[in-house]
Order: C-alpha cells, then sequence, then structure tokens
C-alpha cells in the first residue's frame, strides 16, 4: 500500500527522522492559512507547494511549486488543488489533486553550501535482508544515476538478528562526504529512518532528496512510502490511512470483491485462477494474435457469485472484443465453474462478445458439457492449445 | 529416491484442526501419504482423522519420529510454526500459508541458518513424488509417477505443467511449488540442483514469472553443472512493468528482472525455452524422445 507524502512524514517524523514543517491543506483558503501559521512558527518567508498524488516525478508535471509570497501560496495552490496531473510516473490522464502540502522553505542561505542525497530503505530478495540504498546524486532520477554513474551508488545490508548498527550509520554519512554537524545529523536520520522502516513493516522507503540546509541540518524533503499489504493487520492506524481515489476505480472495486485485477490496454479479457497461470494465459492471448485486456486472478473459490462479479468488471472495457476463462481445476471443481459461468451469463444478460472457456483438471470432462448443453454462445475447449485456437478464430 | 519427499516420509501437520489443514490433510491421507499426525497447541492427545494431535513440533518428533511438516498456520503465527518445526529437528519444512509478512520472513531465513532443514515456500503449492507422497494442495489424480521432475513458482500454472507431461505420456518424479513470495526457503536453482542430482529424474522442467533473479541464477547452475535436458518457460511476458515494484526495487533487481531478458539468459544456457505455455509438454517429449 503506497501512501502520500504527507502521510509518510508524519510516520517519519513520529520516529525521530527530521523533516521540514509542513501542513497539508484541501482548499486555497486553508492553504494561505497554513503558510501564514509556518511562516510564525519557523520564519519560512518562501513555501513549498506539492500536490498529494501517488506518483513520482510531481515537479516535472507541474505539481510542486515554490511560493515567495503569499499572493503566491493562494495562487499555486488554486492552480494546483484539482488539476489533473500528469507526470512521467502516471498514465496520460493523470491524477486528480485533491489535497496539497504546504511545507516551510529549507532553501534559505546559510555559511555552508546545500546539498541534496538520496537514501532508501528496501529488501533485498536476493540475500533475503534489508539493504540502505544511497548516493550522492539526490534529488534526481536514481535510475538514470544507476545507469550512468553506478559507482555513485552505495549499499548498505542490515543484518536482521541485530538491527542497524552505529558504524553502518557513520559508513554511510561518511561515503556521502559529510563532516561536523551535518555528519553527526545524517548518522541520526539514518539511523532513525531504518528504526521506523522496520516498525512499520516498510516495503520501500525512498527519501529523494534527503537535504543538507546551509546551516548543516538534514532533512527528509520527500517521503515515498509503501506499506507490505500482509503486515498491514498490525497497522491499523497505518490501514486507515489509504486513499483509493489515487487507484484505478475499477481495480478498487475488484479488490473489493477479493478479486485480484489489473487493467491492460488490449482487446481480449480473461478470467483465470492462479496468479502464474493468470499471466501465462495473457502470453498466451498474445501469442494467439489478440493484446491482454487485463490480469484477473479469481481466486481459490470461483464460483457463480465471484465468476459473475468478474464477467462484469471486464465487460466495463469497451474495447473487449473476446474474453477468455481459464480455470485449472484443483481444490475448485470445474463443473461448479461451469455451472458458475452460465448463470452468470443469463444473470448478465446481454453479453455480446465471445468468450471461451477452458476448463481443466478436477471434473473437467462434466464441466465442458455444461457449457456444451447450455444452448449459450460459449465456446468450450480443454486443452490449453486448444483455447489459444479459439482466440484466434473469434479474433480472425 | 526422488526428492524431500517419498514413502517413507513421516509427516505432520501443522494447523491440524484448522479448516484449510484439516481438508488438505485428509486429501493428502486419501492420496496414501503417510501422514503421521498433527500439531495444534492446546489439542494435544485428541485424536483427529484417525491420527494423533500432538501440542507442540517437538513432542510430534519424540513420539512419533516427524521429519517433515506442512503448514496450514494462517498468516500471524505462521513465521513462529517456521521455526518451531526447525528447532524441532524438523528436516523438510513445507510452507502453504499465503499472507507472511515480509519482515516476519526476513527473520525466519536468518533463523534457519542455524538449522540442518530444508524449508520450501511459503505461498507455495507444496511437495508432490507422484504414486508415495502428496505434502500440498495440488490436485493429485493429474500425477503419474515418472521421471520429469517440475519447479514452479506458482500454484495452477504447475498443474498446467503437470497435466501437459502426464498428457504427452511421462510421469513425474518430484514436483516442488517453490512459491511466489519476495523471501522463500528454496529458490529455482535450489530445486533444480536437487533434481538434477537426482538419479530417478531424466529431464527438468523450470517455470518461472517475472521478478526477481532467481531463475537467471538456476540458468547458470544448467550452463555449468546440467546433465540432464531442462525446458522452461516465463510467465508475464505481457505483463505491464513497475505495477508493483517501485522505483528502487527495480534497480536492484536489474536488467535480468524482465520476461525477455530471463527467457534470453535461459536460452543462451542451454536451456529449451517455450513461448507459449501450452508447449511445455510437447517440448519435454521431444526432448526426451532424443534421448531414448
Amino acid at each position: 500500500m503506497n501512501l502520500h507524502e504527507y502521510q509518510g512524514k508524519g510516520i517519519l517524523k513520529s520516529f525521530g527522522v527530521a523533516v521540514p514543517e509542513s501542513i497539508v491543506a484541501d482548499t486555497p483558503e486553508k492553504a494561505l492559512e497554513a503558510a501564514k501559521s509556518l511562516q510564525e512558527s519557523t520564519g519560512s518567508e518562501s513555501w513549498a507547494i506539492k500536490a498529494q498524488i501517488h506518483a513520482g516525478g510531481r515537479g516535472k508535471g507541474g505539481g510542486v511549486k515554490i511560493a515567495k509570497s503569499l499572493e503566491e501560496v493562494t495562487q499555486f495552490a488554486n492552480d494546483i488543488l484539482g488539476m489533473q496531473l500528469v507526470t512521467p510516473q502516471t498514465d496520460a490522464k493523470g491524477k486528480l489533486v485533491q489535497l496539497i502540502l504546504v511545507e516551510q522553505s529549507i532553501y534559505y542561505p546559510g555559511p555552508s553550501e546545500i546539498q541534496e542525497f538520496y537514501v532508501s530503505v528496501l529488501l533485498n530478495r536476493e540475500t533475503g535482508k534489508n539493504t540502505i540504498m544511497y548516493s550522492t546524486e539526490g534529488g534526481m532520477d536514481i535510475e538514470k544515476v544507476a545507469e550512468e554513474t553506478p559507482h555513485l551508488i552505495f549499499n548498505e545490508e542490515i543484518d536482521p538478528a541485530v538491527g542497524i548498527q552505529g558504524f553502518q550509520c557513520r559508513k554511510i554519512a561518511f561515503n556521502l562526504g559529510l563532516s561536523g554537524q551535518a555528519f553527526k545529523e545524517m548518522t541520526k536520520f539514518v539511523a532513525a529512518l531504518y528504526k521506523a522502516y522496520d516498525a512499520i513493516d516498510a516495503s520501500l522507503f525512498e527519501i529523494n532528496p534527503v537535504f543538507k540546509t546551509s546551516d548543516d541540518r538534514i532533512f527528509a524533503a520527500d517521503s515515498k512510502v509503501s506499506i507490505d499489504d500482509n503486515a498491514l493487520y498490525r497497522h491499523k492506524d497505518i490501514a486507515e490511512m489509504r486513499d483509493d481515489t489515487q487507484e484505478d476505480p475499477t481495480e478498487v472495486e475488484a479488490a473489493s470483491h477479493d478479486l485480484n485485477f489489473v487493467k491492460l490496454d488490449g482487446n481480449v479479457g480473461c478470467m483465470v485462477n492462479g496468479a502464474g497461470l493468470a499471466m501465462a494465459t495473457m502470453d498466451i492471448i498474445k501469442l494467439s494474435g489478440g493484446e491482454p485486456a487485463n490480469f484477473l486472478d479469481v481466486g481459490g473459490t470461483a464460483n457463480a457469485e465471484r465468476v459473475e462479479k468478474a464477467f462484469r468488471i471486464i465487460l466495463k472495457d469497451e474495447s473487449v472484443k473476446a474474453i477468455l476463462v481459464n480455470i485449472f481445476g484443483g481444490i475448485v471443481r470445474c463443473d461448479r465453474v461451469a455451472q458458475g459461468v452460465v448463470d452468470a451469463y443469463n444473470n448478465i444478460g446481454d453479453i455480446k462478445v465471445p468468450i471461451i472457456v477452458r476448463l481443466q483438471g478436477t471434473n473437467a470432462i462434466e464441466g465442458k458439457e455444461i457449457i456444451d448443453n447450455s444452448g449459450l454462445k460459449v465456446i468450450s475447449a480443454i486443452l490449453l492449445q486448444d483455447a489459444a485456437d479459439r482466440v484466434k478464430e473469434v479474433l480472425a | 529416491m526422488s526428492v524431500l519427499v517419498n514413502k517413507d516420509s513421516k509427516i505432520i501437520v501443522q494447523g491440524f484442526t484448522g479448516n484449510e489443514g484439516a481438508f488438505h490433510a485428509e486429501q493428502m491421507i486419501d492420496y496414501g501419504t503417510n501422514v503421521v499426525g498433527g500439531v495444534t497447541p492446546g489439542k494435544g492427545g485428541q485424536t483427529h482423522l484417525d491420527k494423533p494431535v500432538y501440542n507442540t513440533v517437538d513432542q510430534a518428533v519424540t513420539a512419533a519420529g516427524a521429519d517433515v511438516s506442512i503448514i496450514f498456520v494462517p498468516p500471524p503465527f505462521a513465521a513462529d510454526a517456521i521455526m518451531e518445526s526447525a528447532a524441532a529437528g524438523i528436516k523438510v519444512i513445507i510452507c502453504i500459508t499465503e499472507g507472511i509478512p515480509t519482515k516476519d520472513m526476513i527473520k525466519v531465513k536468518e533463523y534457519l541458518k542455524n538449522y540442518d532443514c530444508r524449508l520450501v515456500g511459503p505461498n507455495c503449492p507444496g511437495v508432490i513424488t507422484p504414486g508415495e507422497a502428496k505434502v500440498g494442495i495440488m490436485p493429485g489424480f493429474i500425477h503419474n509417477p515418472g521421471r520429469i521432475g517440475i519447479v514452479s513458482r506458482s500454484g495452477t500454472l504447475t498443474y498446467e505443467a503437470v497435466d501437459q507431461v502426464t498428457k504427452a505420456g511421462m510421469g513425474q518424479s518430484t514436483c516442488i511449488g517453490i512459491g511466489g513470495d519476495p523471501i522463500i526457503g528454496t529458490t529455482t536453482k535450489d530445486a533444480v540442483k536437487m533434481l538434477m542430482e537426482d538419479d530417478d529424474t531424466d529431464g527438468i522442467v523450470m517455470i518461472g514469472e517475472i521478478g526477481g533473479g532467481m531463475e537467471a541464477e538456476a540458468a547458470y547452475y544448467v550452463r555449468d553443472h546440467g546433465t540432464k535436458p531442462v525446458v522452461g518457460f516465463i510467465a508475464g511476458q505481457t505483463a505491464p512493468e513497475g505495477r508493483t515494484m517501485g522505483h528502487a526495487g527495480a534497480i536492484v533487481g536489474g536488467a535480468e528482472d524482465t520476461a525477455e531478458a530471463k527467457m534470453r539468459i535461459m536460452r543462451e544456457c542451454g536451456i529449451a525455452v517455450v513461448e507459449s505455455p501450452a508447449t511445455i509438454g510437447a517440448k519435454m517429449a521431444e526432448l526426451m524422445a532424443v534421448l531414448a
């Protein structure tokens, strides 16, 4: 589950990670109030106005602006709130901005040079350990840094038995080229950051940039925080932060019925039990001359109700020209699934696209008979290759 | 011989009396698997499915000589169940449970280093040596005793491969579902290596999917140590990039992450990679015919 920047920063702050003072706002009036309040508490004379959406690259789409006066705060808040923000990480429609973060500016002048670093915490799947990945090249696209100057990216693996150690924090701060007060601040920052990551069952922390101010303070200037969905049961407070408006509405609806659905751009819909087989089914659609319109895993209990729901979700997409149902019956019996398909078809009534149902495994023959005797315009198949050939035929 | 489990394995079920555990334990017993009992804390001394219930894995090892465990314990308690098995001296731990927090699995992985045992899973369909022992949730009847080993990260796609191998007139030595989670006990390479060293296996089907570097690692093993034909398939050639992975994860995953890259590496390492999941069985039959 992804969090907004402001939510991530709230959590970081509660673990002692330094973040700039900020206030979230949903109207220009509240944004102005926020700016005034920050002026009073921090003395800041300029403010970052930042769109809160679940996507990076917000600045490139005009979703982050620096306001140098209170008038500009109102103006930028007006501009950004309500916009469909398109960034390199969103689709062409972009995401609706409903909240902005008004933040004290940390670009103030001072005795030392301002610096931007990159720090993330994530799982190294190969070793099964968490790793702190960091770089002197902050504030830019880290993928580009990895490609062009990989020697500027460092990794520090954390021993699960003892957690992060002091020498590791010092090593990171030294590698980032820091000394004096900034060095001390960075070691504290890294220790607190890892503590937070571990405590909230995060699956990714990406702080880009980590900001060194002109008076040698270290701040998380941005925050990208993802939480392990499997661990949300023990973080009820964080689970409540979920913002469904940031997800595809059809995917949210599917999730509410326990269907794992991802919308794609193709012309052949599919409904499959099991994620691996679902991906394989998408691949076979492509090999048959179509393009998959979705990924849909109906899970272990493909009963009539779920099959109907899944059909309705797939049929919402008008570019779908055919639907391939691919069920390998193990615990789930194919005759039950077949009956589910027939019932769903009758309930929905006006399905205009051809449906190919491939049933294999437990009671596959009985399932095929139910489909064949239903009188419906549903094509049945037993072998995966047959199903692929049928897809090819209906697309021709 | 086969690998991991056979007719002599003494198997216990952790979460024996729960819904999932009871259902699948019964299926396993019906298949002829040597289930010697189960563990449900607090229900020790009872009998379930005509088998003894123990309070702890330790008791099951002492009283029944258990050496294999299959886990159906709910996610919040599953990591604990795995570690209990390891500490009690179980040699093969098969964890079916889906949805264990990654943080718990990081601890488990570290903990298991101190024990001489092998974990398969979590979030997997289990392991079957057809005709001898079904230690998992797979439908038994699609399998046929034979000499093809199968390794896969997913459930139903494994069944698909098994079914094709059976329908192509062959059978399976052992089928290993290694699981789809970020942290798993047995990797693709571990499983391929076991089957490569198994005298009862003539050919190997290796099924992977997008994400992680496990298939590439297994492919390099096949290149350097392979003595048997390997058929490979990678699911997710059409999967959109970056849907589940963050930015930073993609970097660590590296360029060997995509289906295309994995298939290329596997081909370069001498694996017979099929593009269509419908031709896994046919390809294996073809390679076996050449051998014969």
